[in-house]
């Protein structure tokens, strides 16, 4: 059985390397086979993963505790009355709550982390440090803030001394994107190391598992 | 009469400050700022080597031990099994390094939940801050007040996409990202969504949606069909045009990526949350020739799109996008509120840094104490 898996595992990955090439019905097959096998796979986690544990055993078994998950319930019933068109508009209230917390808890959040905490950290004596390193780091991390944050300030027009520090914001932006593609990219070929070491150690046995 | 009692008083204090010199000196109170489920106990630091034993007794039970506890630091937090509203007696005792227990000491604290965190100040002050300004420029808006926002270039290239995919009579693709509704840039990537399709429902170009969360198929229907409605063009809208692929993250760029060589869109964009899967959509809809805008606020996804995107918004540009695009007064009003925060941020880290330089550090305190 595990012999079936292993090929049908290396017929997969060769279409979908087969689309290196060109689209073909070999990438077709395992393109339509993965996304309904995924479909199916998400579908079966949702209902015995989430709904099971989550809302039908906690009512069935004390439900005068677990009442209140009635109301998640009703409001993921109103999400399948899409299907009727004359009540369809009742779907609109679970989106609009659904929407409205996240704003709401997301600013707060993001204020804390992104801007409160972001702003203490960056307030230091940019000369204090143990050598030339640190502090021209330290000189970084404050220009950096600085000039990132002025990038970002859509009330006014980039020109002037003001555009030439968005500008440097610019650079730092691209500096740090630069630096997180190198690293990006390494973790991807760790990726495709993974698959190899599968074509060529679990099929071919020509590396060591 | 009076001069020996004011030496006797004298005496009296020193004898006492001498009995007491060694004392602890025991505080239990409830921990401020928490829901009532934490029992900060104090006391002095004494620099005395040994150890204090805590016990900890509710209403009519016995006593348990709790922690055995340095007298050299000065506060524990009791957090074990602590319930709001009930009443524990705690027995302190101070063992000297000979294992003799020198002082005992005992005290009753009741823990309650406290209504407001006093250690977030800061936040409330920043919330208030941005709450009114994005009030106050809301309300300037729609008075009628032309609100300025700066050209985002990746923005005005909307029109020649649509304009492109109009003329060479192929479709939009549009991902609005691969996370859940609850991801502030699903929702930004959803409200352009809705511009992008009204502008398409004008030119009269097709547009689709393939989404990889149920939660988000419905908002996007939802949005795509109000924006053909908006444009005129109710006859138009398509349900189909928005449809789910499947849940998983390779799966649904499997899907995707097959789209975009097979339907060969003549413009893509890629505005959301999007995680490893942003370098292969956006490879593969290069190969395939068309324009793509791509937008996000994902750090470590932002250089894969700006290498291979014609445009790309980056991190806040994506969250500004949608007042930029439809100038309306609530977004525009939005939209400068946040500046005002910005603004702030920008000041206060400039004094920040000078006084931390002439090491002044209250401003530094009062944000960190969050």
């Amino acid at each position: 059985m595990e012999r079936i898996g292993i090929w049908i595992g290396v017929f997969f990955t060769f279409c979908i390397f087969s689309f290196l090439y060109k689209d073909n019905p070999f990438y077709k097959v395992a393109e339509q086979v993965f996304v309904g096998l995924s479909a199916g796979y998400w579908f079966m986690y949702t209902v015995f993963s989430i709904l099971k544990p989550n809302l039908y055993v906690p009512l069935t078994t004390d439900f005068r505790a677990n009442w209140i998950l009635i109301i998640p319930a009703i409001l993921g019933f109103m999400m399948l009355v899409r299907l009727i068109p004359k009540i369809d508009w009742l779907s609109r209230f679970p989106i609009s709550l659904m929407i409205g917390t996240t704003a709401g808890v997301s600013l707060i959040r993001f204020l804390q982390s992104d801007v409160i905490n972001q702003l203490s950290a960056t307030m230091i004596n940019p000369f204090k440090g143990s050598g030339i390193i640190e502090i021209f780091g330290n000189f970084l991390l404050i220009i950096g803030t600085f000039t990132g944050v002025i990038y970002f300030y859509f009330s006014k027009k980039h020109e002037g001394v003001f555009g030439g520090i968005a500008k440097i914001g610019v650079i730092f932006l691209m500096i740090s994107f630069g630096s997180a593609f190198g690293y990006t990219t390494m973790a991807r070929i760790s990726l495709l190391i993974g698959r190899l070491q599968f074509l060529l150690g679990d099929w071919l046995h020509i590396i060591a598992q | 009469m009076q001069k020996r009692q004011l030496i006797f008083l004298v005496i009296a204090i020193f004898f006492l400050n001498f009995l007491f010199a060694d004392s602890l000196m025991f505080k239990v109170i409830d921990n401020p700022n928490d829901d009532g489920t934490g029992v900060l106990i104090k006391w002095h630091q004494s620099g005395i080597s040994g150890k204090i034993i805590l016990n900890r007794k509710e209403s009519l039970k016995s006593y348990e031990k709790i922690a055995t506890l340095d007298p050299t630091k000065s506060n524990y937090l009791d957090k074990k099994g602590i319930n709001p509203g009930t009443e524990y007696t705690y027995l302190i005792e101070f063992h000297n390094i000979k294992g003799q227990m020198i002082e005992k000491v005992e005290l009753v604290v009741t823990p309650t939940g406290q209504w407001f965190n006093t250690d977030k100040k800061a936040l409330l002050l920043f919330t208030l801050i941005i709450v009114f300004s994005i009030i106050y420029y809301i309300y300037s808006a729609r008075s009628g007040k032309d609100l300025y926002i700066r050209k985002i270039s990746g923005l005005d290239s909307m029109d020649e996409a649509v304009g492109r995919a109009t003329e060479m009579g192929k479709p939009i693709l549009y991902i609005p990202g691969t996370a859940d509704i609850d991801d502030m840039q699903t929702i930004a990537g959803l409200t352009i969504l809705g511009n992008l399709a009204q502008k398409a429902a004008e030119y009269d170009a097709e547009i689709i949606v393939p989404v990889n969360r149920s939660m988000v198929l419905s908002t996007a229907r939802e949005i795509v069909k109000e924006a053909f409605i908006k444009a005129g063009r109710p006859d138009a809208y398509k349900p189909d045009s928005v449809f789910y692929l499947t849940d998983d993250q390779f799966g649904f760029v499997a899907g995707v990526d097959g789209i975009i060589v097979r339907e060969k869109p003549a413009a893509n964009f890629y505005l959301g949350t999007f995680y490893a899967e942003s370098l292969i959509l956006a490879e593969t809809g290069f190969s395939s020739g068309a324009i793509q805008v791509a937008g996000t606020a994902m750090p470590s996804q932002l250089p894969f799109f700006v290498a291979a995107c014609d445009y790309t918004l980056i991190g806040e540009e994506l969250f500004a996008a949608s007042a930029y695009l439809s100038k309306d007064p609530h977004q525009l009003g939005s939209l400068k509120g946040q500046d005002v925060g910005k603004a702030l941020f920008v000041t206060l880290l400039f004094i920040g840094v000078i006084f931390e330089m002439f090491q002044i550090s209250f401003l530094k305190d009062f944000l960190t104490n969050q």
